[in-house]
């Protein structure tokens, strides 16, 4: 299997998961499915492309990352843990009254950004941030990672025209578009086809890539601006679940408020290499 | 109004660099010399109200202070939610001045008119409202408004309206201001209702009945210290405000006199705009005087309330 498990996925890929299967399972709960289509495309940014300091979470000259389809915030939790923003041991008190980590991301949280979880804000956020980069002559990169459930918001759509007006270079939308929403698929819900070509029509350099192939990832984010003097789409094609087989496109698997030890053990199983 | 507090924006931006302005789809040449002298910090987003709250954010984030302006309605109405989380959840510098606030805008009907913006935004931690009187108040209660620490909402009144705020008293964010002294009756004002309740204490004067007036610029944080301490004087009180009775001023003051121990209970009316949206047009004025937010109303309320005969 060369080191890889039935979904194809890396040892790193498989780690982060199996730490979001134990930090939803210490609350018993929680939205699986949007954390496991994501892994790959935060795995990308934080291992090879975004600078930080997990110790000064503030430094000036960071990379930004907005998760705003904040529900999909266990992904990012295990992640800030790896690099050491806080300790790991707070993904155990996920969901707590006195926890660090809620339901959804919040911006005491060191490595958080904004808090989201309210679909629609984060690219107009992220744009005031790359603005400010330009206002204040410095080169970080803001990176806001929507869903495409999201994509349905108007104020998404407000804030791709006002990117586009100011030629965001520094500024990267990535779409999680694993074409299916909590109803159902996106298709069927609030179609987004074309969707590229929306992104485009809105003024976006546009690039579509599979969202769990790493290779096609880095090259997606390095090779930002996708067309100078303009703000770049990152349209990931994602499997929602990805990773254990009984996840992967199953709509129970979106949420869930009851999530068993045997449903652990089994997903911890499907998840080894 | 506007214009002495949008000048003060481009005053405060020559000043002080962290303050950018952002506006939707404002009126030709609003701020042109803002635009011409410092174009890297003014901002015409067009009529995406929602995205421009973000984008406030995400400065503010970054340690700029933005001040946005469009029409009270689409900032309150159409962004709460973007307020809510946004601006006010991470506590953000982020200055928002609405014009038209209350009935300013009565030809344009119930769409423009901005009647419980004091009431939805009240319910938000972290938010302070201003809502000045005059121009000369506007001018003072902008120049605190740069240091002053998270959101802040500035509701606009119509212009041209007459320079009623005394001079000799310390404008802070969260002081009222005691513009005349009277122990029959207090009226409580915010806003231009500041005018109709000085012209209401003349008529009062000349019936023999003392009105004191404390003026609100500042609803929330509110001065509850200097409420409790002037209804302590008084044996009865009106509140006077441009927006609806449910939600705003009235019932700011209402809850204190609730939970205050007078001994003796208060006397109380609520002037302002009942449950009920509008269905006339016209001019301010005369859906003021529809609403019965009139001197002429507020004179007659005090007289009934303290029970002298009015004749």
């Amino acid at each position: 299997m060369n080191g890889k498990n039935n979904s194809g996925l890396d040892e790193r890929s498989l780690g982060l998961r199996r730490m979001i299967v134990k930090t939803l399972g210490s609350a018993g709960r929680g939205h699986l499915g949007p954390a496991f289509s994501i892994v790959e495309i935060i795995t990308v940014l934080y291992d090879k492309v975004m600078k930080f300091k997990p110790g000064a979470p503030e430094w000036n000259g960071r990379d930004r990352f907005i998760l705003s389809k904040g529900h999909g915030c266990a992904a990012l939790y295990v992640m800030l843990a790896d690099k050491g923003f806080f300790s790991c041991s707070e993904l155990e008190r996920f969901c707590k009254y006195d926890g660090l980590l809620g339901g959804h991301p919040e911006f005491n949280i060191p490595g958080v950004e904004a808090s989201t979880g309210s679909l629609g804000h984060g690219l107009s956020i992220g744009i005031g941030m790359a603005l400010n980069a330009r206002l204040r002559r410095m080169d970080y990169n803001v990176y806001v990672l929507l869903g495409d459930g999201e994509c349905g918001e108007g104020s998404i759509w407000e804030g791709a025209m006002s990117a586009s007006k100011h030629g965001l270079e520094n500024l990267v939308a990535i779409v999680d578009y694993n074409k299916s929403q909590a109803y159902g698929s996106t298709s069927e819900v609030l179609d987004l086809e074309p969707f590229a070509d929306k992104w485009r029509g809105f003024g976006f350099g546009v690039v579509e890539v599979d969202g769990h192939d790493v290779g096609g990832l880095l090259s997606a984010f390095k090779n930002a601006p996708a067309r100078k003097g303009k703000p770049t789409a990152v349209i990931c094609h994602t499997v929602k679940g990805k990773g254990a087989p009984f996840t992967e496109n199953n709509m129970e698997w979106h949420h869930k408020n009851k999530i068993s030890d045997q449903d652990i053990d089994l997903l911890l199983k499907a998840l080894e290499a | 109004m506007r214009k002495t507090c949008l000048n003060s924006v481009y005053d405060l931006a020559r000043r002080d660099d962290r303050v950018i302005f952002i506006g939707s789809d404002l009126g030709v040449n609003t701020l042109d010399e803002f635009k011409n002298n410092i174009p890297e910090r003014f901002f015409m987003e067009g009529i995406s109200e929602q995205h421009i709250i973000g984008m406030a954010a995400g400065l503010a984030m970054e340690g700029n202070i933005p001040y946005v302006n469009t029409i009270s309605v689409f900032l309150t109405r159409r962004c709460f939610e973007q307020i809510v989380l946004d601006l006010c959840l991470h506590n953000l510098n982020v200055r928002l001045i609405g014009n038209g606030g209350g009935l300013v805008y009565a030809p344009l009907g119930p769409t423009h008119l901005a009647v419980e913006d004091i009431a939805i935004l009240r319910t938000i931690p972290n938010m302070t409202i201003l809502a000045p009187a005059d121009a000369k108040e506007i001018a003072r209660l902008m120049e605190l408004t740069v240091e002053h620490d998270g959101p802040v909402y500035i509701r606009l009144a119509k212009g041209g309206d007459h320079i009623v705020t005394p001079d000799d008293q310390e404008y802070k964010i969260g002081k009222s201001i005691r513009v005349r002294e009277g122990k029959d009756i207090l009226i409580i004002t915010t806003g231009v209702t500041l005018q109709i309740s000085l012209d209401a204490a003349r008529s009062l004067a000349s019936k023999g009945v003392e009105a004191g007036i404390l003026h609100i610029h500042t609803i929330k944080p509110l001065d509850t210290k200097a409420i409790i301490e002037r209804l302590a004087e008084v044996p009865a009180l009106i509140t006077v405000e441009e927006g609806t009775v449910i939600g705003g001023l009235g019932s700011s003051v209402a809850e204190i006199v609730a939970e205050a121990d007078f001994g003796q209970p208060k006397k109380f009316k609520r002037i302002g705009v009942p449950d009920t949206f509008s269905d006339n047009f016209g001019s301010q004025k005369e859906l003021m005087e529809g609403f019965g937010i009139t001197a002429a109303n507020v004179a007659q309320t005090a007289l009934e309330l303290i029970d002298v005969k009015s004749g």
